[in-house]
């Protein structure tokens, strides 16, 4: 039994949690609330770094470290809120070229990914509802495709655009951000840290991504990407988790640490449950990932459900532990709060998930009868 | 990463997988271990004891126990290993667990070399079995309340009072009891821990009927019952630590909860038809479903997070500290859910009901893993406080003479 990072990562995860700690801060987060444009910089030296090309080929200027460094990467990510096109730009359409581009598709776009100079983004959803890779809206004509994709997470700062939508020989097109036919416009979103806009295609030139060519391609994609996904909800949940213990123990209420009443307390310790159980389903996640085992879809739907609910209770719980203090402008409370719904509604609510995953279950002759 | 056993591991499980098959009958694939069924079968306690002298035999009682003690020396990932495989055969061997993995381990780590030679023996080889006497009307989750009195005189003590909970103690041979041997020291420090002949003048068994109807554990009351000093355990006033021994090695468990679980709801949910269909069409279903087989692979990979520390002889984090929470929890949820989704034929117990009255079964013992071997409040408290570091809770009694502090009208 070895259910554990290899000691490598563990120091990778120790490195990225010092360097994220100094240079992106909450208050970074808390900048790009306020209006900042992603702090292309910092993007830059997590690349010179080799964490954003850190899972890409080195041939593509990646640092072939594979997908347990994602997965410790991701976590540190989240637990510093960071303000980063991370799992789009990394988690999603980096490891979507990887996956499914053409060879002169991933010779152009790879290197200038993993060099941190040019931005990519996935674009799924269509309108309200679950996501089905089977029943894609918009369409691909002659190389034009014409389609409006909502809530597409850092779209403004994209060079790049992945776009799902049914065409021939690909259900993933990839257009670029200069195109003709290419619209981008802000949308108001609930994390405003990790925005959001609006991209409208009118016969935009797009190119298939070859190894996109059907439903079950797209959808090993989503799952690989919401492993990762739990790991960003993990370090995001234990982060809140550890403002609201800090300061249960600091603020005092009648005459005692708030943290000394039970209520508070018992609270706290379900948040301590709910994050330690997302953090075992992610690693079982993460040795789906690494195996690129037969388990990854259920894998990924578990990690996926605990992650979201960690997120939830976790951050929820942060503001209340604060009370009224939790509720202003001026706390972080707010971030955790919107980032970890804002993780729970990209790549899928945990709805979408439970009855995926119990559809898989029961395609199963027998589910696994737990040790 | 992977879940391979190491090879030595692979060996022992083997001679573990060879000695069960040999000695004991496998469950039937999907069978489901429901909780203590058969202790109440006649000739049970024998065949239970007989299995257990085989086991000790074999070398696979005790495995974790050092080799000073008789036990086998070896590690505790072999002693989960063995657990692991014994787990899937028909074997009662619950009735020793108070004795191997609480009574004696404690003694042999507080006690003399006499009680260790004269005690660790008979309990490996299931000719003795152990209680434990530790919870009181008047004290449970606040156990240092208690108030049965030890007396010095002469040589030994004279014990009074009662105790409650106390599971077989009915076909127990001696009991760990922690008594109360200075009423002037604040609760924690009048404390003293021994051990107990249950055949002593003056001990009384009455069993109590639990909500389920038998009657598994037992009120026990002591007029005058006479201990030799030679029986206590560590120092006279030093009972309260000696007892935490004791509790740290009950409350972090590692097994999960008997009974119905994600697979068994799963079945039902897929013989059931519902007002829409199928039951596993139904969205509120398959929402529950999707919700416990994550919170029950949550647990199993917990599981594996403490044991990965454990092959490597390290100590595990504090994770495994939610097990018996979230298990006793989802173990109350499942079967409640259970007969739900069965309606009014539902409240009907027994064989002729899907999966044989199991979801019943459990619905009334589950109540029971919410308070055994600490309460889901107790466990949040040391979550909370061993875990994350939140201050104690100010106590009404701290520094005060037990004799003085308030106990309410009774």
């Amino acid at each position: 039994m070895n259910f554990d990072f290899p000691d490598e990562l563990k120091q990778l995860r120790a490195e990225a949690r010092r360097f994220l700690a100094d240079r992106c801060p909450p208050a970074a987060a808390r900048r790009a609330l306020e209006g900042a444009p992603l702090d292309r910089a910092l993007w830059s030296e997590l690349a010179a770094m080799g964490w954003v090309g850190a899972a890409l080929p080195e041939r593509h200027g990646g640092a072939g470290l594979g997908q347990l460094a994602l997965c410790v990467l991701s976590e540190e990510l989240g637990r510093s809120l960071a303000p980063l096109p991370w799992a789009s730009s990394v988690c999603q359409a980096g490891e979507a070229l990887a996956a499914f581009g053409s060879p002169a598709q991933q010779a152009h776009w790879l290197p200038r990914l993993a060099a941190g100079e040019a931005v990519a983004t996935l674009a799924l959803a269509a309108g309200p509802g679950p996501f089905d890779p089977a029943r894609l809206a918009g369409g691909v004509a002659s190389g034009r495709i014409t389609a409006t994709r909502l809530a597409v997470p850092d779209a403004l700062s994209a060079d790049l655009f992945l776009v799902a939508a049914p065409g021939p020989g690909s259900l993933l097109w990839l257009v670029a951000r200069d195109a003709p036919g290419v619209t981008v416009s802000p949308a108001e979103g609930i994390d405003p840290t990790r925005p959001i806009g609006r991209l409208d295609l009118r016969d935009a030139p797009a190119e298939p991504l070859p190894g996109a060519a059907d439903p079950t391609a797209l959808r090993r994609l989503i799952d690989r990407a919401a492993v990762l996904a739990a790991f960003e909800q993990l370090g995001t949940a234990e982060a809140a988790l550890a403002m609201a213990t800090d300061y249960a123990r600091e603020r005092y209420a009648f005459g005692r640490p708030i943290g000394s009443f039970q209520a508070i307390k018992h609270k706290l310790a379900d948040v301590y449950i709910a994050v330690e159980l997302a953090r075992s389903n992610a690693c079982y996640g993460a040795w789906a990932l690494e195996a690129d085992s037969a388990e990854l879809p259920v894998a990924a739907a578990v990690a996926r459900i605990a992650g979201c609910e960690a997120g939830w209770i976790a951050t929820r719980e942060n503001i209340q532990t604060h009370g009224g203090m939790g509720f202003t402008w001026a706390y972080d409370c707010h971030l955790y709060y919107r980032r970890a719904r804002a993780q729970a509604l990209a790549l899928g609510s945990a709805r979408e998930w439970k009855h995926r995953l119990i559809d898989l279950l029961a395609a199963r002759n027998r589910p696994d009868r737990p040790e | 990463m992977d879940f391979d056993d190491t090879p030595e591991e692979a060996e022992f499980r083997a001679a573990a997988r060879a000695f069960l098959d040999a000695n004991a009958i496998r469950r039937a694939p999907g069978a489901v271990e429901g909780y203590r069924r058969g202790q109440d079968k006649p000739g049970a306690l024998e065949a239970a004891k007989d299995f257990q002298r085989r086991k000790a035999e074999a070398g696979f009682a005790g495995i974790n126990w050092p080799v000073e003690w008789g036990g086998r020396g070896g590690t505790q990932i072999q002693q989960i290993i063995y657990d692991q495989e014994e787990a899937r055969y028909d074997v009662l061997t619950g009735i020793f667990g108070i004795g191997v993995n609480l009574a004696l381990p404690t003694i042999c780590t507080w006690g003399t070399d006499a009680h260790r030679a004269r005690f660790a023996g008979p309990c490996l080889r299931g000719e003795e079995v152990w209680c434990q006497l530790f919870s009181e009307p008047a004290g449970g989750s606040d156990l240092a309340a208690l108030r049965t009195r030890a007396v010095r005189d002469g040589d030994g003590w004279v014990v009074n009072g009662q105790k409650i909970w106390t599971s077989g103690a009915h076909y127990c041979d001696f009991g760990i009891l922690v008594a109360r041997t200075d009423p002037d020291r604040p609760k924690h420090e009048g404390l003293s821990y021994f051990i107990l002949d249950m055949k002593s003048p003056g001990v009384e068994i009455r069993p109590i009927r639990q909500i389920s109807g038998s009657a598994h554990f037992n009120e026990v009351f002591f007029t005058d019952v006479r201990i030799a000093d030679d029986r206590r355990v560590g120092p006279v006033g030093a009972g309260w630590k000696v007892a935490l021994t004791t509790l740290m090695r009950e409350r972090y468990g590692m097994r999960a909860a008997p009974g119905p679980d994600f697979e068994e709801a799963f079945a039902l949910a897929q013989a059931l038809t519902l007002e829409d269909g199928p039951a596993l069409a139904n969205a509120a279903v398959r929402e529950k479903l999707a919700e416990w087989y994550t919170r029950t692979q949550g647990l199993r990979f917990t599981r594996f997070r403490t044991m990965t520390a454990l092959s490597r002889g390290q100590t595990p984090g504090p994770e495994s500290s939610i097990i018996k929470l979230v298990a006793g929890n989802k173990l109350q949820e499942i079967a409640a859910w259970g007969l739900d989704l069965m309606g009014m034929a539902g409240s009907e117990s027994g064989e002729a009901l899907p999966l044989g009255g199991l979801f019943e079964e459990a619905l009334l013992y589950a109540p029971a893993l919410r308070i055994a071997g600490g309460t889901d409040e107790i466990m949040r408290n040391i979550i909370a406080e061993r875990v994350l570091g939140l201050p104690p809770d100010i106590r009404a009694d701290k520094g005060m003479a037990f004799r003085d502090v308030p106990t309410g009208p009774r």
